[in-house]
């Protein structure tokens, strides 16, 4: 649904173009801004690396762990996840792991930023321990801005709560 | 950006303020009186070409703008401007008050648009129909392209002398607009007039944005991005688009918003599984830490004489609110009902503090400073994320469907009535309510 009305507003404004007129259409949706902004050491990103992801997921059997209602302790499920984690990381030296944690949709927006640097904090720790050095992973949380599953329901909550290894450079 | 000169040409004589009997918009059992108003075109003493088109055709989009403005408050049902009599430029100041008796309008809103350059003056003019009187009596002088304003302040004159509370209409909004399907959503920040007006992007939508909030004169925004993957609060200017990060390094930041005068800017910053709030000049320079207690501190906003904070804590086990001083001394819990309590806002005004309540679903509320006469003035799956108006009188929030997760901006009178949705072209999250221009 969502999607037919992007198409047909996207077709819209080609049309539009075509004929090189100003219209309503337009002037209520604006091509975005161009993003001028310099660019500094601070805002260099994250280059994931999806074929070393796959190796992880591979061997380490996942790369996300899950967690209970507005908890973040890891449960011994998890714990053999990141253990196995751990070693990958361990046999793969040069590679960083960003540990990014998320929320259900059933926590205001802001709370669930800090939830999610909770869980991905536990997740951390816990890779940490099993002798993961700690300068190679990096913590960062989407609060509920990522959600994997898209029901209101417990079953798709359940997926949503979780840490997420993402291999980077 | 165009220069906007607004002129008030008359006000209102002393010798009315005397002698013409208060017309309050009454607040009875927390809803408010409509009263019924006609919103003629406005008409031209001679139409002439424009930058915005001819005067006779802007008097009617200006009526038409008028009338939207006031309905939006939820005060009045407008008549007009199709529909209803017409008058002539010459009657405006002197309308024949026995012909709008008989629309059954309570009120009358006549006046003028008259050409001068590339500029027009706006007359605005509000009559008391049963009384034969004029209550209001204003002239704004705008570029022809900013004819919307001059509508508005109108709005603004007629809803400030009715209502006693000042005006809210010429006010714009920055959201975050929000297309494609829950799992993969593109976020950009937008700026429009607070009726949906003058719509635009602010970011491209690569990286995913929110909470946008305006600083006090209206010029700068704080926001938060996860660009890179790294969700950190930048600092942008509206005018020119140009923006930094809030603070240099990689620390996860995020619930920004400035303080009363502008000069600073409190966040949340996460680290080590633990959430705390700090302050940084606005200009830039080191963050100064002002709680300091395992949990999650987060959505902190000042009172508006800036020696205030009230943020959302979850030190107790569960979120509520609490109050402290503005260098973080006497921190206290003030939300004490059933459920979790986040997002805290305090009013312009001073005199009170909106909420987003959580009990299953998220309600908009609002209780005193001290933690009293809480009132829920929502009733949606989950609303979330309220900003005032500067008036204090309206919240605008957003409000989220269950399972699709589609979402709108609505704004609520404090004093009760059901919320007004606002026109966004795609979907709407975490408004932030401008100041009166």
């Amino acid at each position: 649904m969502r999607h037919s009305q992007t198409l047909m507003l996207a077709t819209a404004l080609l049309a539009l173009a075509g004929c090189g007129r100003a219209d309503r259409a337009v002037e209520t949706t604006p091509p975005p801004v161009a993003d001028t902004t310099p660019v500094n050491p601070d805002d260099v990103g994250l280059v994931e690396l999806p074929a070393l992801q796959a190796d992880l997921v591979a061997k380490a059997g996942s790369d996300t762990i899950y967690f209970g209602t507005d908890k973040s302790d890891v449960d011994p499920d998890s714990q053999r996840t990141l253990t196995a984690q751990a070693q990958w990381l361990i046999t793969h030296p040069t590679i960083r792991g960003s540990i990014e944690g998320h929320a259900d949709e059933r926590g205001t927006r802001e709370y669930n930023m800090a939830l999610g640097e909770r869980r991905a904090n536990a997740a951390r720790d816990y890779l940490v321990s099993q002798g993961v050095p700690s300068g190679r992973l990096l913590v960062t949380s989407w609060g509920k801005e990522k959600p994997v599953a898209t029901g209101s329901d417990e079953a798709a909550w359940a997926q949503n709560r979780r840490s997420v290894t993402v291999v980077v450079k | 950006m165009k220069t906007f000169a607004l002129l008030a040409l008359l006000t209102a004589t002393s010798a009315l303020a005397q002698d013409a009997p208060p017309l309050e918009v009454d607040v009875v059992g927390g809803t408010n009186a409509v009263s019924t108003i006609a919103v003629p075109t406005l008409p031209t003493p001679a139409d002439t070409d424009t930058a915005a088109g001819r005067t006779g055709t802007l008097g009617r989009q200006i009526a038409t703008v008028i009338a939207s403005d006031l309905r939006s408050t939820g005060n009045f049902t407008p008549l007009g401007p199709t529909g209803i009599p017409t008058y002539s430029a010459a009657e405006a100041a002197s309308p024949t008050y026995a012909t709008w008796r008989s629309t059954g309008a309570a009120q009358l809103v006549t006046g003028t648009v008259e050409a001068s350059g590339d500029r027009i003056t706006v007359g605005c003019r509000l009559h008391d129909v049963a009384a034969g009187r004029e209550l209001v009596r204003q002239g704004f002088t705008v570029d022809a392209a900013d004819w919307r304003r001059a509508a508005h302040k109108c709005a603004d004159a007629i809803y400030s002398r009715l209502s006693g509370e000042t005006g809210f209409l010429d006010t714009r909004v920055v959201y975050v607009a929000e297309t494609g399907p829950k799992t993969r959503r593109t976020k950009r920040i937008a700026i429009m007039d607070s009726d949906g007006s003058d719509h635009r992007y602010l970011t491209a939508g690569d990286a995913t944005v929110t909470t946008p909030r305006f600083s006090p004169r209206g010029d700068r925004l704080v926001y938060m991005t996860a660009a890179g993957r790294r969700p950190r609060v930048r600092i942008m200017d509206v005018a020119t688009g140009k923006d930094r990060n809030l603070i240099p390094g990689l620390a996860l930041t995020f619930a920004p918003r400035f303080s009363p005068n502008g000069g600073q800017v409190v966040f949340s910053m996460a680290s080590g599984g633990n959430t705390d709030i700090y302050v940084v000049d606005a200009d830039g320079g080191a963050p100064r830490r002002l709680t300091n207690v395992p949990g999650a501190d987060t959505s902190p906003s000042y009172s508006p004489d800036g020696r205030r904070i009230v943020f959302e804590s979850d030190r107790s086990g569960a979120q509520q609110l609490y109050v402290m001083n503005a260098d973080g001394s006497d921190q206290r819990r003030i939300s004490f009902g059933g459920g979790r309590y986040a997002s805290p806002v305090w009013s312009p005004r001073g005199n009170l503090i909106a909420f987003t309540k959580i009990a299953g679903p998220f309600r908009i509320g609002v209780m005193s400073p001290g933690g009293s006469g809480e009132k829920i003035l929502s009733d949606g799956w989950q609303d979330e994320g309220p900003s005032w108006a500067p008036n204090g009188q309206f919240v605008m929030f957003n409000r989220i469907r269950q399972g699709s997760g589609q979402t709108s901006l609505y704004a609520v009178n404090i004093n009760g009535g059901s919320p007004r949705r606002l026109p966004t072209p795609q979907d709407g999250s975490d408004p932030s309510w401008s100041p009166l221009r």
